[in-house]
């Protein structure tokens, strides 16, 4: 395969994660999309691509994307995308028309409003419509169905569970195993909040990167897969489509220092770093990640948003962003970003 | 810029209800015989790309999930692109991406619509709080915009409804179409209900459940094809808000900024003699004179001679919808996909008896939304 | 497609109900909130954008055509010129209304862009692009564009054609 043409993220924005904003999404979008493209001093109307991440089901419309194009100002025309899926695969989709040579820069956004409807009820329509759906089983319950499987390989204990849960979400005094259980074996602090919010993503090729932005987070390897649906059909306790992205990006060509995971459970936290093979050298999460804030369609993005970030803070050389969708981790997109082009 | 070919096409059966079909069966109909055509497997695949409209027209949040196994997409990437209307449209443009990108050599795009598994009418028309609910469905959204092109072209009245005609009888040439209506006329489209003044009930398409595949392959992959592989020339896309001021309903900006792009790839400097065959997407029977302004095949208000003086039927010098478009077969989310497919039968003279006589340039045409997305690819029998 | 065999025995399954509810609640954000507040005390509200100088209505806290935040709002006028309309003669909706009737774009003296409002009070048959309408309130006002019960003839002579051609 020829070169590849360089691509990297030059800014990250976010707005606060809230439980229940009182923003509307085209609001909030304006939010995350004028701070990131302040920070890339890159004003609107240079943008070369547009692409976006969001699902109608969060709040409840039909084309709930096109009110939140109202932030991005599409006018003169833009050339624009959009994904029903969370933000991490528009960004995919943003890195590959820029390696199509004839435009430097893309805008990425991504939001999401879970406050609106109980993500319990409205994630059963993710299921498949025959066979899963129809029996009512909630996101929750179908994690610890994941998570019992995991404690049955004797790989992990709800101990385990409960330190990724203190770290990620810095609850004072640890969380506790004498807590009640959500849904055996989850306990509150091992489920994610529910959050409201939006996150932007500029990304910038080659010399145009290094014009925008001191320290470009260079993409150095991005791709993404998913499994089956039905449950018993996969391995739940581990992640063969993260483990096949990662070879894909290249993550083992040279240590990762930090990685954002996203794992909306404490369980998943520990199958996805196995599945990444990440040594204990590696500092997970810092972000607190989506144990800490989840908002849904964009904490996939906010993962390689906070990874790349902490590349262009100069806090790390080489960093790692993933994200996942559909229920038990179905499927994985991995982000690799160096400092060096 | 890697070159990038479509070597396979399949669709359904397009009807009001594919009862004996799964969602997953609607969609790996169109798929395999996509797979087929190109003489493929979905071993073959390097990534899948999913379109449809909304997931309320199902009632299935991000289908793409339950779908990745009938989608043979397990182990691979998998995309659900979401734009409106266009949707169809942008699934083989972002579907074309990964190959003109040189990420991936072989991309199955699907898109499919069953609304007969949920209530659509219900999904676009929601009892929204704050709006008093007015439009009664999308007619009432594009009605007065047929108006203003009415009042600002002069257009006679018969325009709308000979568009009408024309789509239904290419519609008996196409064995997958929805509606087959070997005695429709001028006097049965007058006589039909006016539903939305201007619009009457059979100058509007029909909700059909359908899916459209399409395989598309890198340059080896075309030169290497079973049949005669359609060549990508130019693909573009544009969008402009839903609402503002001094917006051109009736002759949007996105829409020939997108058609000014795409000829820029594909080096048309004269569309009208250049392209031999075009399908546009035209839900009621009026866009087909506007689309013909906003794309450049007529002057502006002159779009509609192009119709009355038979310009645009199958025998014509630039044949619309030979397939019998949207007004014939109306899978939403598929439907922009069909546009481009036939697009790409036309050229790889694949057509059967739609077919157009010696087409070697063709158009695949999608737009959505409050006429603010478009997708649009130009196609040739050879390599650009 | 069939797979022959015994499966052509099987009486195919061709459909089964699996009802869903799902409750939502609404938020409307900030400028619409305005907007919403200000039809409940009787007053039509737009917002000015600060770069480009237009007013929009119903505002949606962003000028959507250059991109940034708008905070002034403009209290517009409750008479208007129709710009286009389309006479509807088939009910989607549970509440059915009498049919026909006029729904039309709508620009309020003071606006840039256009109201979808119902028109009233007139023959459908006399409903005209370029004609002058006024906004009628309904008896009992709330949140919602349901405030105005509908809009009739302002009375007015036509506007011409070029003073609305912008806004189709």
């Amino acid at each position: 395969m020829s070169a590849r043409r360089e691509v990297a993220i030059v800014s990250y924005a976010q707005t606060s994660f809230a439980p229940h904003t009182k923003l509307n999404d085209a609001e909030l979008v304006m939010e995350a999309v004028t701070a990131a493209l302040e920070r890339a001093q890159l004003p609107r109307k240079q943008i070369g691509f547009c692409v976006s991440g969001s699902s109608d089901y969060l709040t409840g419309m039909p084309f709930s994307f096109v009110g939140a194009l109202d932030a991005v100002g599409a006018w003169p025309p833009i050339q624009e995308s959009h994904v029903e899926m969370d933000g991490a695969w528009a960004l995919y989709e943003a890195w590959v028309r820029l390696l199509h040579g004839d435009i430097d820069t893309a805008l990425v956004y991504a939001f999401g409003r879970s406050s609106l409807g109980d993500l319990q009820d409205v994630l059963v329509a993710q299921l498949d419509p025959y066979y899963l759906a129809p029996l009512g089983v909630d996101p929750n319950s179908l994690a610890a169905l994941q998570a019992r499987a995991l404690l049955d390989t004797g790989r992990a204990s709800e101990r385990d569970f409960a330190e990724v849960a203190t770290r990620c979400k810095r609850t004072a005094g640890g969380a506790p195993l004498d807590a009640p259980y959500v849904v055996s074996p989850l306990r509150a602090h091992d489920c994610p909040p529910v959050n409201d919010g939006a996150a932007a993503i500029v990304l910038a090729a080659g010399d145009r990167a290094r014009a925008l932005c001191k320290r470009p987070a260079w993409i150095r390897g991005i791709d993404h897969r998913i499994e089956a649906h039905s449950l018993g059909a996969r391995d739940l306790t581990r992640s063969s489509s993260t483990t096949l992205a990662a070879v894909e990006a290249g993550v083992h060509t040279a240590p990762i220092e930090i990685a954002e995971l996203h794992a909306p459970y404490s369980h998943q936290e520990l199958i996805v770093k196995e599945a990444l093979q990440l040594g204990d050298g590696v500092r997970i999460n810092p972000s607190g990640g989506a144990l800490a804030a989840n908002p849904l369609m964009v904490a996939g993005l906010a993962r390689i948003g906070e990874a790349a970030q902490q590349i262009l803070d100069d806090n790390a050389r080489r960093t790692l962003g993933h994200a996942t969708s559909g229920p038990c981790l179905q499927q994985n997109l991995v982000c690799v970003m160096e400092a060096s082009s | 810029m890697n070159r990038c070919a479509v070597v396979g096409i399949g669709q359904t059966r397009h009807a009001q209800k594919r009862t004996d079909v799964s969602i997953a069966g609607l969609c790996r109909e169109a798929a395999l015989r996509a797979l087929e055509d190109a003489e493929l497997t979905f071993r073959d695949i390097d990534a899948v790309v999913l379109g449809k409209a909304p997931d309320m027209f199902e009632g299935i949040m991000m289908p793409e999930l339950y779908l990745a196994d009938a989608l043979g997409a397990v182990g691979k990437p998998m995309i659900r692109v979401h734009t409106a209307g266009s949707v169809g449209g942008s699934t083989a443009l972002v579907a074309a991406h990964l190959v003109q990108a040189g990420v991936r050599k072989r991309v199955l795009a699907v898109a499919f619509e069953k609304q007969s598994e949920s209530d659509a009418m219900w999904a676009l028309s929601p009892k929204l709080p704050f709006q008093p609910p007015l439009m009664a469905g999308a007619g009432g959204y594009f009605a007065p915009i047929i108006r203003a092109y009415m009042k600002r072209s002069g257009a006679p009245d018969e325009v709308g409804m000979l568009v009408a005609v024309k789509d239904r009888l290419n519609a008996l040439k196409n064995p997958y179409a929805h509606l087959q209506m070997p005695d429709i006329t001028l006097d049965t489209v007058r006589a039909s209900p006016m539903l939305w003044d201007p619009i009457r009930y059979l100058e509007t398409c029909p909700s059909s459940d359908g899916a459209c595949a399409v395989v598309l392959t890198d340059e080896d992959g075309g030169r290497r094809a079973a049949r005669k592989p359609a060549w990508l020339w130019g693909a573009a896309m544009r969008s402009e808000p839903t609402m503002f001021s001094g917006r051109n309903l009736v002759d949007p900006r996105a829409g020939r900024d997108c058609a000014a792009d795409l000829y820029a790839q594909a080096g048309i400097t004269n569309p009208r003699q250049e392209i031999d065959v075009a399908e546009l997407y035209v839900p009621f029977s009026w866009f087909e004179p506007m689309w013909l302004e906003n794309l450049g095949f007529a002057e502006q208000n002159q779009g509609w001679r192009l119709t009355a003086d038979g310009v645009t039927a199958l025998d014509g010098d630039l044949p619309i919808n030979p397939s019998g478009g949207v007004m014939s077969s109306n899978p939403i989310g598929a439907s922009g996909l069909l546009r481009f497919a036939e697009a790409a039968l036309q050229v790889r003279g694949l057509a059967g008896a739609h077919q157009v006589d010696g087409a070697k340039v063709a158009m695949g045409h999608a737009y959505g939304g409050g006429s603010q997305y478009f997708a649009m690819w130009i196609v040739g029998s050879e390599p650009r | 497609m069939s797979d022959g065999g015994a499966d052509d025995k099987i009486e195919i399954v061709k459909g089964f109900i699996a009802p869903v509810r799902l409750r939502y609640t609404v938020n409307a954000g900030r400028a619409s909130s305005r907007f919403l507040r200000g039809l409940t005390e009787g007053r039509i509200l737009g917002q000015r954008c600060p770069v480009c100088h237009k007013v929009n209505v119903p505002p949606r806290g962003a000028c959507p055509t250059c991109g940034v935040p708008t905070e002034e709002d403009v209290q517009l006028g409750e008479v208007g010129t129709v710009t286009t309309f389309c006479i509807i003669n088939i009910n989607f909706d549970a509440k059915a209304r009498e049919l026909p009737y006029a729904a039309a774009s709508i620009v309020l003296d003071g606006a840039d862009t256009t109201l979808f409002h119902l028109i009233q009070e007139v023959p459908v048959a006399k409903v005209r692009m370029g004609m002058r309408v006024r906004a009628v309130w309904a008896a009992e006002r709330g949140p919602s564009l349901e405030s105005i019960d509908h809009f009739k003839p302002a009375g007015e002579p036509d506007a011409p054609y070029d003073s609305y051609k912008d806004h189709l």
